[in-house]
């Protein structure tokens, strides 16, 4: 075991095993660098789907024909909303952060499945090939709309089989990940790490992880018959033949609805990481956190009818899908009234990721209460397929999600790469941010309200107004965001060294340098406390050392024989 | 480490840097929540098969009385017995008894195989009375009978299809049998293929009577 000394001193971005070079990243088996290498992906196409926003904002500037015309218009937004969902939002906080931090935190060398783990990575990156191939083959981009709601996807003359497909790999790799990070939270927690001990980011992955194994087939097997509907004709969803187009739509918000979860479940986990770090303080109703987690990925199941209160269907189901929606905010409402109570008389730090949390908070809170606009049926009817829709899921998806994510960016940069980014710039870049957002999104309310429809390349002049002001904060965003990743770029080829800690973190991700070694731990640490203990330690990190391996410290049984 | 479901072993694996140990029991269980998954993938068909049998409750009556339920039920028999040798192989296996495991795993692909024969015959048949999606006879007939032979094509060729995988799993695991990769001791891949077999079969006895029986 020579060189097995070095794996736990060296760190894992200079580690250099069997294969060097490119082929040290494409062929490796290390969670960290399959983590780095979705994020590089998932920016990549992060930044596509984001330039796409944009021209669709710039058509948006002026009534009629802008920039392009009305077929290219549908083609851009399904795509703007393709690559965004399947390809950034969906695997973002799992595939890069999980990667990354699961197994550390739990005290783990790797994950469960390390070779599936690359896989997965292979199949996302096949998914996206598919998805860009799809723009320049068989007449032209698909030009649904995300949903690929039928009858429309099967006569489009469109490319929409390769899209579809491209989809179906991408639900593949989902589903291959979440199978990974169940196994390993079920077997790989080191000694003493109970159930209850596990800091909330792995709960978070764990929930996520659930549905990710439990809904994506479901949304595999429904994209798989609109390839076969639109090859063979087979009847199922074609009215002409029988079919029921409504069904399409239940089964695609039976993983849809579901996966709204898969996306911000994670963000969550990193909101309960980032609060008690910044706070000084352990986190406040700890374990009601942990649970509510699986309380929303499990009402999370029950409440797609309400994507479809205006498609037909009877008014007891709309009723009781009404209901059930807004049973969702009783285990959400438990997460944000403890991410408060946790800040209430905590000697709080103000750094960055914790801005980034505020802004999340503020943000997600309104797309929350526009929520549930859309769950109560009246009000639902009016603004269904209006900008209001488009306004409510941009501030929940982008201002949830994805200023979680720039968040999780911040809050982990150091330990990902080991460099120090300017804290300064960085608030910065957030304020811009958040004006950007909210200029570019809350018209959308306003429009909606007014009866502006989504998926139109077009508009009456009485709503030009808005759609200037919306325009500009496209501009204002985008700079708040480039500005940003300026920030982070300059700070990883100039930025200081990192410390081990430099937030003063509890989890086991800061008791390992910055970044950590390939084999994350020297010894398997011992846990003999919660997460997020600040006045004594709750981890010991060389067990062997101190003699205390088996000597009345807590261990789970699978663990025993891995020591 | 008597009991074998607790062997958990650890090794580093130099040459590719990264950590690899083996855990039976977490394969395992990965396995399971593999099956999940699969079954879900069904239970998509599953339910759009339900929600038309309700809505066309003649078509589907008729459309399943021209099925012939003799080469379903030779079918159901030949995939039952093939799930029990796959389980006999495991139990050879442990036995010290590669010789007859790897029959046994010889004799679950044969069944397969002579399965997806007794298949192809049967859409053969009628694809050749006309009756497949857009087919001369399947346009004539009621929206009830195009809904269920549209689901039948569907559900019996991804069955088919997971028929074919579990072959070339079961072909995998015999080949590392014969190298001596899986033993009396380290049977767990053999018992993941078992398990999606298993699965295969299982699919199968639903989809039987939804099809063969029921009119």
């Amino acid at each position: 075991m020579a060189n097995g000394s070095l794996a736990h001193e060296v760190s894992y971005l200079k580690y250099e095993g069997k294969h060097k070079g490119i082929a040290g990243w494409l062929l490796t088996l290390d969670h960290k660098r399959i983590g780095l290498m979705y994020l590089m992906a998932i920016l990549l196409f992060f930044f596509v789907a984001m330039t796409l926003g944009i021209l669709m904002r710039l058509e948006m500037l002026t009534p009629g024909e802008t920039i392009m015309r009305p077929s290219t218009y549908n083609s851009v937004f399904t795509l703007h909303g393709v690559i965004m969902v399947f390809l950034f939002i969906i695997p973002a906080i799992p595939a890069v952060f999980g990667n990354f931090m699961l197994p550390i935190q739990i005290g783990a060398k790797d994950v469960a499945f390390p070779r599936l783990n690359l896989f997965s990575w292979y199949l996302y990156i096949a998914g996206a090939i598919l998805a860009i191939v799809s723009l320049f083959t068989g007449g032209g981009a698909a030009d649904t709309g995300w949903t690929f709601y039928v009858p429309y996807s099967i006569r489009s003359a469109q490319n929409v089989t390769m899209t579809t497909l491209a989809a179906f790999v991408l639900g593949f790799s989902s589903i291959v990940t979440g199978l990974n990070f169940v196994v390993t939270i079920h077997r790989l927690r080191a000694p003493g790490m109970t159930w209850f001990r596990m800091p909330l980011f792995p709960w978070a992955l764990y929930a996520t992880s659930w549905i990710q194994v439990l809904a994506t087939p479901i949304i595999g097997i429904t994209l798989a018959l609109i390839i076969l509907e639109r090859l063979f004709g087979i009847g199922v969803f074609d009215a002409s033949l029988g079919g029921d187009p409504i069904l399409y739509q239940h089964l695609f918000w039976i993983y849809s609805h579901p996966a709204v979860y898969i996306m911000i479940i994670p963000a969550m986990g990193v909101v309960s990481e980032i609060l008690p770090t910044f706070s000084r303080k352990d986190i406040f109703g700890y374990k009601q956190i942990a649970i509510s987690s699986l309380g929303i990925a499990l009402i999370g199941y029950l409440v797609w009818g309400h994507h479809m209160f205006v498609s037909g269907m009877s008014d007891a189901s709309r009723v009781v899908f009404s209901l059930l929606t807004f049973l969702v905010a009783i285990p959400t409402g438990v997460k944000i009234f403890n991410w408060v109570a946790t800040l209430y008389k905590a000697s709080i730090k103000f750094s960055a990721p914790l801005y980034y949390v505020l802004a999340f908070i503020f943000i997600f809170s309104i797309g929350g209460l526009t929520g549930l606009v859309l769950g109560a049926l009246s009000t639902d009817i009016h603004v269904t397929d209006t900008y209001f829709v488009v306004g409510h899921f941009h501030y929940v998806m982008f201002g949830g999600m994805g200023i979680m994510f720039f968040a999780t960016m911040h809050y982990w940069f150091p330990k990902v790469f080991g460099k120090m980014y300017s804290e300064k710039i960085a608030i910065i870049a957030c304020t811009v941010i958040i004006i950007g957002f909210n200029m570019l999104y809350f018209p959308f309310f306003i429009l909606g309200y007014m009866g502006m429809p989504r998926r139109y390349y077009d508009y009456l002049p009485q709503f030009q107004g808005w759609h200037v002001l919306s325009t500009v904060g496209s501009w204002v965003l985008v700079s708040g965001i480039v500005f940003m990743f300026g920030n982070l770029l300059y700070a990883l080829l100039k930025g200081p060294k990192a410390p081990m800690n430099p937030w003063g973190g509890t989890t086991l991700e800061w008791k390992v340098p910055s970044p950590p070694p390939l084999e994350n731990f020297e010894e398997i640490p011992v846990v003999t406390g919660g997460p997020y203990v600040h006045d004594k330690p709750t981890y010991i990190m060389h067990p062997g050392k101190e003699g205390l391996n088996g000597n009345g410290v807590v261990k789970t049984a699978n663990q025993e024989n891995a020591i | 480490m008597t009991e074998h479901s607790e062997v958990m072993q650890e090794e580093t694996q130099i040459h590719s840097g990264a950590h690899v140990h083996r855990d039976d029991e977490g394969s395992k269980m990965a396995m399971w929540l593999f099956l999940f998954t699969e079954l879900l993938l069904f239970g998509g068909l599953f339910l759009l098969y339900g929600s038309y049998r309700f809505e066309y409750a003649d078509g589907f009556k008729a459309a399943a009385a021209d099925m012939n339920s003799v080469i379903g039920a030779v079918n159901t028999l030949i995939l039952l017995t093939s799930s029990l040798s796959v389980a006999l192989s495991i139990a050879a296996l442990q036995r010290k008894q590669k010789a007859l495991a790897l029959g046994m795993l010889w004799f679950t692909i044969i069944c397969g195989l002579v399965f997806l024969v007794n298949k192809y015959f049967e859409w053969s048949h009628e694809i050749g009375m006309g009756i497949y999606p857009g087919g001369p006879a399947l346009e004539n007939m009621s929206n009830g009978e195009i809904i269920y032979f549209g689901l039948y094509y569907v559900m019996t060729g991804l069955h088919g299809l997971h028929v074919i995988v579990g072959m070339i799993f079961i072909g995998f695991v015999m080949f590392f049998i014969s190298r001596d990769k899986i033993t009396a001791t380290n049977y767990q891949k053999l018992e993941n293929a078992g398990l999606y077999w298993h699965l295969v079969d299982i699919i199968w006895i639903f989809l039987f009577p939804l099809f063969y029986l029921l009119h």
